[in-house]
């Protein structure tokens, strides 16, 4: 399937990888069926959610345990039940980010991380319930205070680069 | 807007499968308890539509390569 889309123009679209987020995402529940797309650079933390119901719409995520190495929440039981998550190997989680005219200032959103099955291609935008993460964590400010080493979270690192792959 | 009034320890019904109690009263404070089916999503008000507003922010993002970004705003720290 072809889809035009505002970032990168006509892109052709594996239907085998498309994620579905059966709720949509707050702000934008009517759309439901999105791709994960890598920016160049496998390794790279950042990565692109292209909604394939509407080219116009693009996430810009961050795995946010490259950022904040200790970044941690539970997973909701109800949500490990929508999704269909029987282990942790299944998931892979991501920060929404928010680019404004001067990029260096963007932000993450660590209180509503993106949570993808990627056994089940089922993902959700999951609210946490705690005051330990806000909707805004400036990336920059992050890296500097934590000065995270290149190879945090390798582990995870290794797991998006081998599903990007598939 | 439907509205009704209840007393601590009552409830509502909706639609069957979904309870709501007052299980505390203290001054403004109301405190809720929720009974509700695994798929139905319960969220504050103000804290979905503050990811809500974040979402669409987010939505209209640019096409800038973060990488290249955050790397050498990095060296220069």
């Amino acid at each position: 399937m072809m889809i035009n889309t505002r970032l990168f123009g006509e892109l052709e679209i594996d239907e085998e990888r498309i994620i579905t987020f059966k709720e949509g995402m707050p702000g934008f529940n009517y759309l439901h069926r999105f791709v994960l797309l890598t920016a160049g650079d496998d390794k790279s933390p950042f990565k692109w959610l292209q909604c394939v119901d509407d080219g116009d719409i693009a996430f810009a995520l961050v795995n946010p345990f490259e950022i904040v190495k200790d970044y941690d929440f539970e997973l909701p039981d109800d949500v490990v039940e929508r999704l269909g998550i029987s282990s942790y190997e299944d998931i892979l989680v991501y920060a929404v980010v928010v680019i404004p005219e001067d990029a260096s200032k963007a932000s993450m959103n660590l209180k509503a991380p993106v949570v993808i099955n990627v056994k089940r291609r089922a993902a959700e935008q999951v609210v946490l319930d705690t005051d330990a993460y806000s909707v805004r964590h400036y990336i920059l400010e992050e890296l500097r205070r934590q000065e995270v080493p290149r190879d945090a979270g390798i582990n995870k690192k290794k797991r998006s680069v081998y599903y990007c792959k598939r | 807007m439907l509205v009704l009034t209840r007393k601590k320890d009552q409830s509502i019904i909706v639609n069957d499968n979904i309870e709501i109690t007052v299980v505390d009263i203290q001054g403004d404070q109301i405190r809720l308890g929720i009974t509700a089916p695994r798929d139905v999503s319960i969220l504050r008000k103000e804290v979905y539509l503050e990811i809500q507003e974040e979402n669409k922010r987010a939505a209209m993002a640019p096409n800038v390569d973060l990488d290249k970004i955050f790397n050498e705003e990095k060296k220069q720290v």
